[in-house]
């Protein structure tokens, strides 16, 4: 019979410790799958945050740094700058980049340092048990949030793709999803893309995922696919909202 | 050739930075230690360095460990309120060995404090400052041509031992010129370094991480570190023992004291006082053998530090069980004049 689907070869064959459903580990996959795909294994350097991306050198055989809470865009900034001809990556969570770490993200972005970030937006702190982030949508229920969000308390949502297109130095910024196959496959195309840009010396690449954390959400895994359909969706828009198409350096 | 040149303590270091091989600095102004970012914005970009003006002191030290990792020497420096927020930075670098420099020009606090020279963060520096059971080297010159030399010794020390080192001086070293030697006084080398994250060509893939979850591990983790600080607490002490031979009273001084408490014991021993003086040169490890051999016989010692007693403790468990400590000290922004420890020092003579 013939094969048509195997493990990609960067992506281990370790069991995650993801809750059964997460799309985390679909993120894993694509990311191994068009690290991959560019050839870029060898000399592609991970820098996951911490939240429950943090284990992910257990899951893509590549050389790996742990970054503090929110600080990967920095330590991203001194490695691509000690080694230009490495392709350096962080894997962020919303807390990591849209909370704790957003002086680092924005200042990365803004200086466009020629480096990619794959962005989870899960709309909570996932691993920390799901508490309200900044991108906790409106009426949202959390641990921290027991009432719902309420814009006139927490204010709105962050909507990271759109803020950091506005930056000069970003060279990439799309939101996508994982949601539905269709979705899934157009995630990988805009990663492969990100990643293009650094390797290409556009400057700074950002992909920002809808991701589901069915667990704190308190949904089934098929559940929470709709919660981002119906419930994402219309406040994050999918899409790519910045392009850099030569090195139109300002 | 020793030839010397009229240098202020900051370029100095700051040269003795790029002479070590470092070629990334990243920081954030903050008085008094802006003449090193300055030198080095321009000159690192001549040896093909790289400098960052960076977003925050978080920023600086996240991209010293994203250098660190990558097996190259990079460096930050700071004072007071920014090596506060390099903390969390400085725990992660000990616990993923991550070698770096960092230079804290000690400015008062505390709190937004004062720009004048003080010694208030040795604490911080020599016993903690982060979260976690960790070490950084803390080297405390005294001088100008120790800004240069202390520097590459700096570099040298946290790549053998994947350790932070840290130069902390206060603000009168800093600034002040005096001739210096501006190359090294030995051929500067780097290790090998094989643990850094180059990618996975050729090898295994490699980690670098702090994270220790499973039973025990974080233990082991710690115990392995301890170890190593053992090693650098065995091999690394440097201190200046000054007219000790005779003394009846030594003087223990790190900095700036060390250069007032020597014009004091001129003074003193005019007047036929016999006192020497311990000057700790590395602050972690510190010469705490020393210090209790010299006190063996030597039972008056008087500390005397630019803050209200922190090298004082140290001071306090190294000498022997019987010996007379006395303290002068002066916080925020204070600095003795020679005839004040003269005081003090006929105060400790006659108790
Ligand atoms: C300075 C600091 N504060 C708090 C934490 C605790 N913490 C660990 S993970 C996390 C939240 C992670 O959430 P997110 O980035 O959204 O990732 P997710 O788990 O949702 O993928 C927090 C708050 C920490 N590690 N460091
Ligand atoms: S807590 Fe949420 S984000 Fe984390 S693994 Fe479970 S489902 Fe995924
Ligand atoms: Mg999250």
């Amino acid at each position: 019979m013939e094969k048509i689907f195997t493990r990609t070869p960067t992506l281990t064959s370790s069991e995650t410790h993801f809750c059964p459903g997460c799309t985390h580990g679909i993120a894993h996959r694509i990311l191994a799958e068009a690290i991959d795909e560019l050839g870029i294994a060898d000399r592609t350097i991970g820098i996951p945050g911490v939240g429950c991306c943090v284990f992910l050198y257990y899951y893509i055989a590549i050389d790996t740094l742990e970054a503090p809470h929110g600080r990967a865009p920095a330590c991203a900034t001194g490695m691509k700058r000690a080694q230009p001809d490495k392709i350096i990556f962080n894997y962020q969570g919303d807390g990591d980049m849209a909370a704790i770490g957003t002086s680092e993200i924005i200042h990365a972005a803004n200086r466009g340092e020629n480096i990619t970030v794959i962005f989870i937006n899960n709309s909570v702190y996932g691993m920390t048990g799901g508490q309200m982030a900044p991108t906790t949508l409106l009426g949202q229920q959390t641990t921290t949030s027991p009432y719902g969000r309420n814009f006139q308390t927490e204010g709105y949502p962050i909507k990271m793709a759109e803020m950091l297109a506005t930056l000069e130095g970003v060279a990439y910024s799309a939101r996508v999803s994982l949601h539905k196959p269709k979705n899934v496959m157009q995630a990988k195309k805009a990663i492969i893309k990100a990643f293009e840009m650094q390797i290409n010396q556009m400057g700074f690449s950002m992909v920002e995922i809808l991701s589901t954390c069915n667990t704190n959400w308190r949904v089934s895994p098929i559940e929470a696919l709709d919660v981002i359909e119906n419930e994402m969706i219309p406040y994050f828009p999918l899409g790519v909202f910045k392009e850099r198409t030569g090195k139109d350096f300002l | 050739m020793t030839e010397k040149k009229l240098t202020k303590g900051n370029i100095a270091l700051a040269e003795g930075a790029i002479q070590a091989g470092c070629r990334f600095y990243f920081g954030y102004p903050i008085t008094p230690q802006n003449d090193i970012p300055e030198y080095l914005a321009k000159n690192l970009p001549r040896v093909g360095g790289t400098f960052i003006p960076a977003e925050s002191e978080i920023a600086s030290i996240n991209m010293v460990l994203g250098v660190g990792a990558s097996g190259e020497r990079a460096m930050t420096s700071s004072s007071g309120p920014g090596i506060s927020l390099m903390q969390e930075g400085l725990s992660y670098m000990a616990g993923s060995e991550i070698p770096g420099l960092v230079v804290n020009i000690m400015r008062c606090g505390p709190g937004l404090g004062g720009i004048s020279p003080t010694q208030g963060d040795y604490t911080q520096a020599v016993h903690g400052g982060g979260h976690g059971d960790y070490r950084n080297i803390v080297l405390a010159p005294a001088s100008v041509q120790e800004m240069f030399d202390l520097t590459i010794r700096g570099f040298e020390l946290a790549d053998k031992y994947r350790m932070v080192s840290v130069i902390l001086a206060d603000a009168m070293v800093g600034q002040f010129q005096e001739p210096c030697r501006l190359t090294p006084d030995h051929p500067v080398t780097m290790p090998e370094k094989p643990w850094a994250l180059k990618g996975r060509a050729g090898r295994k893939p490699q980690l670098l991480k702090s994270l220790y979850l499973g039973p025990g591990e974080q233990e082991a983790h710690n115990q392995d570190l301890q170890k190593k600080y053992r090693e650098v607490e065995r091999n690394e002490i440097m201190c200046e023992e000054s007219l000790l031979n005779d003394a009846d009273l030594m003087i223990v001084a790190f900095g700036t004291p060390s250069r007032i408490a020597k014009t004091a014991i001129r003074m003193a021993r005019e007047k036929g006082m016999k006192v020497g003086l311990l000057r700790p040169i590395t602050l972690y490890p510190f010469p705490s053998q020393q210090l209790h051999e010299h006190s063996e016989r030597i039972r008056k010692i008087l500390v005397v530090e630019m803050n209200t007693g922190q090298m004082l403790y140290d001071v306090k468990i190294s000498a022997h069980k019987d010996a007379d400590i006395s303290f002068y000290g002066r916080p925020g922004g204070g600095v003795p004049f020679p005839n004040e420890v003269l005081d003090e020092i006929v105060k400790a003579m006659e108790k």
